[in-house]
């Protein structure tokens, strides 16, 4: 029998999909039942009460939730986010119910073993509710009281060696894809690289002084796993400066058929024979490809490294090997005037140990946006407020016919006295000689 | 201005606006009259010292001399 009837809850398990409510019913089944005899540190409850409170919600058509509160772990300014639940004599098991963010691995590798840990720490000291992962790339640890914030930090800092994630106006914990690990594309090491600036940034990202939230996202290649094209401050994405590399031999084993487009991914359904012509060469973005008799031909310098025709012939086709990265700047959701995608800020930069070239211009670029940047604006409104040519004044880049979209799209650009030769004065009598009044 | 000069500063200036609890990063560094980087630092050492504390809504995050305003179980009322 549960603590709560909520039958508009009931609904939304009736979908064709998994259900979130079911989750949390198994959870407070579990939690009831206790078969483990664990000595929770919150109400054993809770689970139930989140059910309830998330009914009445329903029921009156608005939250029960305060917006934030004033809690944390010693010294950190993000990481844990207060949550109070405003019926707390109705749904006493949620009266706090504070979110913890925990800064995720590397790619997304776990063990096992320590999937089990975390999960024991959380049923232990928390709801035992998680999130697998939040949009940032954490963990998140849903609902916990006040008291068990510093035992599950202590725990998780001396005993899992893990640390918190970002949250408020921080640097966010960087999240990256599984890159060289598993992936034959990624053109540099994210991992490494995701791993290096966390490192760096521990103050940025514990600490929070900026305007408003900031964020790094490491794709291995253009593919863009972890949408850091959409969604970064920073976006980190893998690129080769030559030539793809050309197996002809397995570009016939495709058109042949002896090997499967898309490493077979799209077998589900019958496409018919390959057609190189159809599905490659016409699907090129660029209009860079053509077949030359028996042989595949790619206009390199025209290539924007979409990664389609790698995507679907890998065995014939691979990155180039000089290898690094592009930053793209300015990413977010659409809180402010609607969604942005990253803007081309550096097309390439090599990506090796210390990153020292990398450092210096995401340094720039914050010493620009916490100096300007108003309360809660994004790099990318600011980017957009005083334009895409300050911030190449800022970072000491020169432009490049890279960092435009598309011809016209931003054709003002206003030259600056010194830029010119002579300057503004001109000799009038001179000028005259050729124009009329 | 040294480390006293600012938490004073500090103290003061945020005591002296009614009706409001929460400020914003850069506020302090105008305060402060300070650029950001070194602002920060003298922040941090002030919600060391616990003089000042955070506050968060999970996507912003605001400063407080601590214990001033609303507290954690009696937010937005
Ligand atoms: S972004 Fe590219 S390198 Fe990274 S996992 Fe995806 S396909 Fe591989
Ligand atoms: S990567 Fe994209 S743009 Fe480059 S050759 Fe292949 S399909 Fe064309």
């Amino acid at each position: 029998m549960p603590k709560h009837e909520t039958p508009m809850l009931d609904q939304l398990e009736t979908g064709p999909w998994p259900s979130f409510v079911s989750d949390i019913k198994q959870e407070a089944a579990s939690r009831a039942k206790n078969e483990r005899n664990v000595e929770f540190q919150i109400p054993e409850d809770v689970c139930d009460d989140l059910l309830g409170v998330l009914e009445l919600s329903y029921k009156h058509g608005r939250t029960h939730w305060k917006h934030g509160g004033i809690v944390g772990v010693f010294g950190y300014g993000g990481g844990v986010i207060g949550r109070y639940c405003d019926q707390p004599e109705m749904f006493p098991g949620v009266a706090h119910f504070h979110t913890m963010r925990v800064n995720q691995p590397g790619g997304k590798f776990y063990s096992t073993e320590y999937l089990r840990q975390l999960c024991d720490l959380w049923e232990f000291r928390g709801s035992g509710i998680t999130n697998m992962h939040g949009s940032t790339g954490d963990i998140i640890f849903l609902g916990t009281t006040t008291p068990q914030l510093e035992e599950i930090f202590y725990e998780m800092t001396h005993n899992l060696n893990q640390d918190l994630g970002g949250s408020g106006s921080n640097l966010r914990t960087p999240s990256d894809c599984i890159g060289q690990a598993r992936c034959e594309y990624a053109c540099y090491d994210t991992q490494a690289l995701c791993y290096d600036l966390t490192q760096t940034y521990q103050d940025e990202l514990h600490r929070p002084a900026f305007p408003y939230k900031f964020k790094f996202k490491f794709d291995g290649c253009p593919n863009c796993c972890v949408a850091s094209i959409a969604r970064a401050d920073i976006s980190f994405i893998g690129t080769w400066r030559d030539d793809i590399r050309i197996d002809q031999e397995a570009v016939q084993a495709y058109i042949g058929g002896e090997l499967k487009p898309n490493a077979g991914a799209h077998m589900g359904r019958d496409w018919g024979p390959f057609d190189i012509q159809k599905e490659v060469i016409d699907l090129c973005p660029t209009g860079c490809m053509w077949m030359d008799g028996k042989e595949l031909k790619i206009d390199n310098k025209e290539c924007t490294r979409c990664m389609h025709c790698i995507n679907v012939m890998p065995r014939a086709l691979r990155i180039g090997n000089d290898r690094g990265l592009s930053m793209l700047v300015g990413a977010k959701a659409p809180i402010l005037d609607g969604a942005q995608m990253s803007t081309m800020l550096v097309p390439f930069i090599k990506a090796e140990e210390p990153y020292d070239d990398i450092k210096e211009i995401i340094e720039k670029i914050w010493d620009w946006w916490m100096e300007e940047g108003k309360n809660r604006e994004r790099l990318g409104e600011l980017m957009k407020r005083q334009g895409f040519q300050k911030l190449l004044e800022v970072t000491e880049l020169q432009p490049d016919p890279r960092m435009v979209q598309e011809p016209r799209s931003n054709p003002y650009i206003f030259w600056k006295e010194e830029e010119v030769e002579g300057g503004w004065s001109r000799d009038i009598n001179e000028f005259r000689k050729y124009h009329q009044r | 201005m040294d480390y006293a000069e600012a938490k004073e500063k500090i103290i003061s200036e945020l005591s002296k606006k009614k009706g409001k609890t929460k400020f914003y990063f850069n506020d302090l560094a105008k305060i402060l009259d300070a650029k950001p980087r070194d602002a920060k630092k003298i922040v941090n050492q002030l919600i060391q010292e616990q003089v000042l504390e955070f506050w968060s809504s999970g996507s912003t995050s605001m400063y407080g001399l601590k214990g001033a305003g609303k507290q954690a179980g009696a937010e937005g009322e």
